[in-house]
């Protein structure tokens, strides 16, 4: 047996990330980087930190500020052969790009007959927790999820977000890259160096239990951990998974899940109505309701635009004790 | 404490135009930017000069700006003020432009604009609540047209397009005015508003602050361009690019846009040329993208500075007036950060309000989940 030695280095998430772009860029002459204060700044997160100083300004560079611009001219690279890895500077500024995203981005296949696909990642911090101002804290997953043609990948840890991201450059369609703001420096892990690849549409287990099944991903999943510890101390075996992507959705996980522990709670930090928790929750109804034994409960953000008031902004987020309260509601069911 | 200028008459207004229009062209024409006041308070167009009530007026603003801005660093380090974006060097392209105005008028302002809102008359509590990330900073006083801090960058340019055609359409001679930094000039939505209120003759001010960055990005990395004025040129409307630290200057250009307007004459669109000599926001690190030398020379252009010294060669303030406006503008500054500090703190469920008129059956129960909870 031969033993390869795996090397590892202890990263946070947003330092993965950077990894994770630097290993693309020297492996593929075709993978570039833009967006607003992503060069010589090195990005508001410092995510492509240093990227350009090693890559060159031809791959890695600041773009004017306009987000129509930076999706559409990375449409047109990818048409033409790059592989474009643009960045919004906060998932609430994308916006102005989503005619180029809803009209195009998600269509070319199909409008091509796969003439043409677009083999683009475009990144994008999201969610809140961390004390930001007005919309620079908005999870807009399930804009995107309910867009047909793109696919949609939230990592929580930083050796998942490295994989990730590197199996979405390699991937040739269109993928959305929501990176939780809060989970950029919040923890450190040992992440393995050089190239390696998750595989976009499986979930993971976080942590197996059998009595009561809580979705998550992204910057939710270090709250449901939290949960899960805390009912644990009850004798509550909670089995945690962490979606890692929403399009394509692992459903075969969710229901192995649903079936063994029959009580489902779904957490996100998006708003109530019409959020991506709704989808996991329609899926399950559709496919499991005879394994449950409780009715599925929700734990979201309001219907109301996330609030700036770093005071009460905690309240609007989900914490470890909403989704405990959950855990409890759907057991005294 | 916001005295307002009081309108000029129409055909003074005329005139004035006739003046400053040959004043912009020849500046133009000699590839500068419009000024009356030069470094070091040289007057460089006396026939232009305002009277001194309306320098000293211009003065007052910007003192009161500059408090808020240097204050404000201090309250952010003592944790009593939120990150916010300063804009110290600013106040004459803020303030001189924002006097412009009435309270009738609409003033559409991004996150940087402190000082044009604290101009037309924002009180500097609500302010100060607002950068606090408090409630208490979204409620606007209602005899006053000034939209909350624009946070997403060029949106606000079609609102004030549409603003002043409501005007026009209510038969007022009120006008709108939006403000845009360099970089917000390369969205969509700034060149969809000018084209619009070129259209339509909308009667709008648009400022475009032209402060050499986008947070790292350099204006000639945003753009290839060097004169930003030019933009109005592609749009059939007037564009002026004017030294955007000279309060006097700003002051008599935007005043002349806002009578056109007023007049029915269209939009206008001014470039202040100025620098962003702070960070980008207090949390910012500028080290990152730029040197001391791309910074240099400009504390020196600082409005303020060149405002003051004029005024104290011409007499219209002393040694001792000054410092008794600083004095004023100071306590005015201190009472109010007194007043915000008794804004009670923001209640729970005050995040689910002012959703709707109305609050939906799914509002009202989310709304019960959460006091249960807190
Ligand atoms: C639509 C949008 N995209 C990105 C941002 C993030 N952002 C905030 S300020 C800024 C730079 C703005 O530069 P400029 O328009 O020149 O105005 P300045 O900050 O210099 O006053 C950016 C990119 C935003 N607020 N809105």
């Amino acid at each position: 047996m031969t033993t390869e030695t795996v090397t590892t280095r202890t990263m946070t998430m947003v330092a993965a990330i950077n990894d994770a772009l630097d290993i693309a860029l020297a492996r593929d002459p075709d993978v570039c980087i833009f967006g607003e204060d992503v060069g010589v700044m090195g990005g508001v997160f410092r995510a492509t930190d240093g990227l350009q100083r090693k890559h060159g300004v031809e791959r890695v560079f600041d773009t004017p500020l306009a987000e129509a611009g930076i999706v559409g001219m990375g449409i047109g690279m990818g048409l033409a052969g790059l592989k474009p890895v643009a960045e919004i500077q906060f998932a609430g500024f994308l916006y102005p790009a989503l005619d180029q995203i809803l009209s195009h981005l998600g269509r070319y296949r199909h409008r091509t007959r796969s003439r043409y696909h677009l083999p683009m990642v475009i990144r994008a911090p999201y969610g809140g927790g961390v004390h930001t101002p007005e919309q620079h804290a908005d999870s807009p997953e399930a804009i995107l999820a309910h867009t047909p043609g793109v696919k949609v990948v939230i990592p929580s840890t930083p050796s998942d977000a490295k994989g990730l991201l590197l199996a979405a450059i390699d991937d040739p369609d269109p993928v959305f890259f929501f990176e939780s703001i809060k989970m950029y420096r919040s923890l450190k892990e040992d992440v393995q160096t050089g190239h390696y690849t998750l595989p976009i549409g499986k979930a993971r287990i976080v942590k197996p239990g059998d009595d009561v099944t809580v979705i998550c991903y992204g910057g939710m999943v270090e709250v449901c951990q939290k949960a899960a510890e805390a009912a644990a101390q009850a004798g509550i075996g909670v089995e945690v998974i962490d979606l890692r992507t929403l399009v394509p959705l692992d459903l075969g996980t969710i229901l192995a899940s649903v079936e063994k522990t029959g009580r489902v709670v779904i957490v996100t930090e998006a708003p109530r109505t019409a959020g991506f928790h709704s989808e996991i929750s329609a899926n399950i109804a559709e496919e499991a309701i005879e394994f449950l034994q409780a009715p599925i409960v929700r734990v979201t953000g309001f219907d109301a635009p996330y609030p700036p008031f770093t005071a009460i902004e905690d309240l609007y987020r989900p914490g470890p004790l909403r989704v405990a309260r959950a855990i409890k509601k759907v057991m005294a069911y | 404490m916001t005295h307002h200028l009081p309108r000029p008459e129409a055909q003074e207004a005329a005139q004035a135009f006739q003046n400053a229009a040959a004043a912009y062209d020849e500046a133009a024409a000699k590839g500068d930017m419009f000024r009356i006041l030069a470094e070091g308070g040289q007057v460089v167009r006396p026939e232009l000069l305002p009277a001194a009530e309306t320098r000293l007026h211009l003065y007052r603003q910007m003192r009161r700006a500059r408090q808020f801005d240097e204050r404000g660093w201090v309250l952010y380090r003592q944790g009593r003020l939120g990150v916010f974006p300063p804009f110290g060097g600013m106040e004459a392209s803020q303030c001189g432009t924002a006097a412009a105005l009435t309270k009738d008028d609409w003033l559409f302002p991004t996150y940087r604009d402190t000082g044009a809102a604290l101009t037309l008359g924002l009180p500097i509590a609500r302010t100060l609540a607002y950068w606090r990330t408090s409630p208490h900073g979204w409620q606007m006083p209602k005899d006053l047209k000034v939209l909350p801090f624009y946070i997403p960058i060029a949106t606000q340019y079609p609102q004030a397009v549409g603003a002043a055609l409501a005007e026009r359409r209510r038969g007022t001679k009120n006008v709108a005015m939006a403000f845009i930094g360099d970089g917000g000039s390369s969205e969509g939505d700034f060149h969809e508003a000018l084209n619009f209120a070129g259209a339509l003759n909308a009667p709008c001010v648009f400022i475009l602050q032209n402060n050499g960055w986008a947070i790292s990005v350099p204006t000639r990395t945003q753009t290839k361009a060097t004169n930003l004025s030019h933009r109005a040129l592609g749009y059939g409307i007037p564009g002026v690019r004017v030294d955007g630290n000279d309060v006097l200057a700003t002051w008599h250009v935007t005043r002349e846009a806002v009578e056109r307007a007023r007049r029915g004459e269209g939009p206008t669109l001014i470039e202040t040329v100025t620098y962003r000599v702070k960070p980008h926001t207090v949390a910012d690190d500028p080290t990152r993208y730029r040197t001391d030398e791309d910074t240099a020379g400009w504390d020196e252009k600082d409005p303020l500075l060149r405002l003051q010294q004029h005024l104290l060669a011409e007499g219209i303030l002393t040694e001792q007036s000054d410092a008794a406006l600083q004095q004023e503008v100071a306590e005015e500054f201190e009472a109010a950060l007194a007043e915000a500090d008794s804004y009670p703190d923001p209640q729970p469920a005050e995040i689910l309000e002012h959703v709707f008129a109305e609050p939906t059956p799914q509002l009202v129960r989310q709304r019960a989940e959460l006091l249960e909870e807190v």
